[in-house]
């Protein structure tokens, strides 16, 4: 069992937001970074499935700075088995992103690649799927279950309110949602080990971005709150004024 | 390449979801300024597409046959791409559910076309697509240029739809879906007839000042008063009071309802990033000092086990 694992580098979600004088990105001064919590859960399944497999190899990849480095040695501590490291400092649309990720792993011959369902900054929910397109693979995104029987994949995932089972056939791209595994905590052992494990630079393929931010603005400020006594006549005039003042109910 | 602009349109068992009407309001919309037609791609079989041409849509482009009725990225990737050779669209919308996002990333790369994803607005400024986007889980508003063709997924209940009555002929186009190699193989409707969460106009959403999942039936007795669906708080789902599905935030569901009425819920950074771009957010907590009140409309400090049952009573009175 082959499995990638593709994983972003993204300011944690504690991050007060400012924006950047260039007003088109965030302000990074004093941001903590971490691995986006969804490829956090899919580098965790990865480990899973290749352990119940017995055999096989979980490779993480990730497209970013030369500081992405400690997030790519975490994921290895918690017991990934090697890297690939796209050095890569611009800032790429999902299109890019997905195109320079296809071009690192197509050698690798993964049964399996798997995404977060979203990078929890862009939060586009695509590079999975155009990963897929690209690799010419069947893709299931938003999975909150998938186990590997043979040649098969299967996976579940909410869609519509409604729990579909599919049954893909390998290789195929996934994307985690919610549910799919909880992320390990590394312990010293693996943070040794990890320390050992390889983790190769590669050069990034030329991708044009075909999106560009124009601007980055904070979202617009609510007014003031009104308080309402909790007694029948504060919900009385709480009804009222969803219904006269709002008009959502 | 066309000024036109091609939807791709959800439905279930032969009706339009809502977002079809959603997508077409902002489809016409862009057509008008590229002045383009507004052509709708529809494949299931029996779909009404009467609704679709009352809201501004020129033509239908229907595909019909059994792969087609319930979605799957291969067959519906299939239709979209027949779909766009013919009509050449500069701009394809589709919903930002879970199978618009699959597919439209998709289709993105399958084209070579821009992505934006999960857009609130989206217009033409003369051939460019322009369109307004959360990021960062809503924390910050950004404004996306696509320059070449593109691709755009709009968030469910961003747009309301307008009525626009245009011809909306139907044309069949035939397309033959691929071998598949995903197999839906069951399909688990839910239990309760539960409100899908990032679809609902309203939300009664419970946190960890329930007390836990005894007190439940009064989030789902004011949830069904309000025709709301329900949701929950990170911590509710970890302690496994709620299935995971129920949970709003940045590691759940991101949504923007009409109304958001948040019950013990303190008001965690990463709860708001899911459900601050809600239009009006009722907040109930004991404390006064709570940071769910910060975003809050309307604010109630007291008891949920108090506030809850008054709460749905008067509403239950009022809406009679
Ligand atoms: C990477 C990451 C991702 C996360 N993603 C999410 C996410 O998607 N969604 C999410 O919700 N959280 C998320 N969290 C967790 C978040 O930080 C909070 O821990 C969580 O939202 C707290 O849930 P809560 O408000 O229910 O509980 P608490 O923070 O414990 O708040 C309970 C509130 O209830 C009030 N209260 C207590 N008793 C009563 C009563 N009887 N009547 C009225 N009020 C009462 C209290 O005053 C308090 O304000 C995430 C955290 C991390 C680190
Ligand atoms: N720069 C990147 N490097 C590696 N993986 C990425 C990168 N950007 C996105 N991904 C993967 O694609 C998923 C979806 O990202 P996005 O489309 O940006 O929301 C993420 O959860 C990651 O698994």
């Amino acid at each position: 069992m082959k499995i990638v694992v593709c994983m972003k580098r993204v300011v944690d979600t504690e991050t007060r937001v400012k924006i950047a004088p260039d007003g088109r990105s965030i302000d990074l001064g004093g941001v903590q970074f971490i691995t986006a919590p969804y490829d956090e859960m899919a580098v965790e399944k990865a480990i899973q499935l290749r352990d119940a497999a017995g055999s096989g190899e979980v490779v993480v990849v990730t497209v970013g700075p030369e500081a992405a480095t400690k997030e790519l040695r975490t994921a290895l501590a918690m017991g990934a088995d090697r890297a690939l490291h796209v050095v890569d400092e611009s800032a790429r649309d999902a299109s890019s992103t997905a195109a320079a990720l296809a071009a690192a792993i197509e050698g690798v011959g993964a049964d399996m690649v798997l995404c977060g369902k979203q990078a929890t900054d862009d939060d586009d929910a695509a590079v999975g799927p155009m990963l897929a397109a690209r690799l010419g693979l069947p893709c299931v995104a938003f999975v909150d279950g998938l186990d590997v029987d043979g040649g098969t994949a299967k996976a579940r995932r909410e869609i519509d309110g409604e729990v579909e089972h599919l049954s893909v056939t390998l290789p195929a791209v996934f994307t985690a949602q919610k549910g799919l595994a909880e992320a390990r905590y590394p312990g010293l052992k693996g943070i040794m080990a990890a320390k050992k494990k390889p983790l190769e630079n590669v050069a990034p393929a030329d991708a044009p971005s075909l999106v560009e931010t124009t601007s980055l603005e904070l979202p617009p400020a609510r007014g003031a709150m009104v308080a309402i006594e909790p007694t029948a006549a504060g919900m009385q005039q709480l009804l009222t004024a969803l219904r006269n003042d709002k008009k959502v109910i | 390449m066309s000024n036109d602009v091609l939807l791709h349109v959800e439905s279930a068992h032969g009706a339009l979801k809502k977002s079809a009407l959603e997508i077409a309001t902002a489809g016409r919309r862009v057509a008008d300024q590229l002045g383009g037609q507004l052509v709708a791609l529809v494949a299931g079989s029996g779909v009404d597409t009467a609704p679709l041409a009352a809201h501004g849509v020129d033509k239908v482009l229907t595909v019909e046959g059994a792969a087609f009725d319930r979605y799957t990225l291969e067959a519906h990737g299939a239709a979209l791409l027949a779909a766009a050779e013919q009509v050449a669209p500069r701009a394809v919308l589709l919903a930002a559910s879970v199978a618009g996002k699959e597919l439209g990333a998709w289709a993105a790369a399958r084209l070579d076309r821009g992505l934006v994803a999960d857009a609130i607005e989206v217009h033409a400024d003369g051939e460019a697509l322009v369109a307004h986007k959360p990021k960062y889980a809503g924390k910050a508003h950004a404004t996306l240029r696509v320059a070449g063709p593109a691709v755009v997924s709009v968030r469910p209940n961003a747009i309301a739809p307008e009525a626009n009555a245009k011809a909306g002929e139907r044309v069949a186009l035939s397309v033959t879906a691929p071998e598949a190699r995903i197999r839906v193989e069951s399909v688990e409707a839910p239990g309760t007839k539960q409100i899908e969460l990032t679809e609902a106009d309203a939300i009664v959403s419970g946190g960890r000042g329930m007390g836990g999942p005894e007190s439940w039936n009064l989030i789902l007795d004011l949830a069904e008063v309000l025709g709301a669906a329900h949701g929950a708080s990170r911590a509710v789902c970890d302690a496994g009071w709620r299935p995971h599905a129920e949970q709003v935030g940045q590691t759940g569901k991101t949504v923007s309802p009409k109304l958001y009425i948040a019950c013990g819920i303190s008001g965690a950074i990463q709860h708001l990033a899911g459900m601050s771009s809600s239009k009006v957010i009722v907040a109930v907590n004991k404390d006064p000092e709570a940071p769910i009140f910060k975003v809050s409309d309307y604010g109630i400090v007291g008891d949920v086990h108090q506030v809850l049952p008054l709460l749905t009573d008067a509403a239950r009175t009022f809406l009679a």
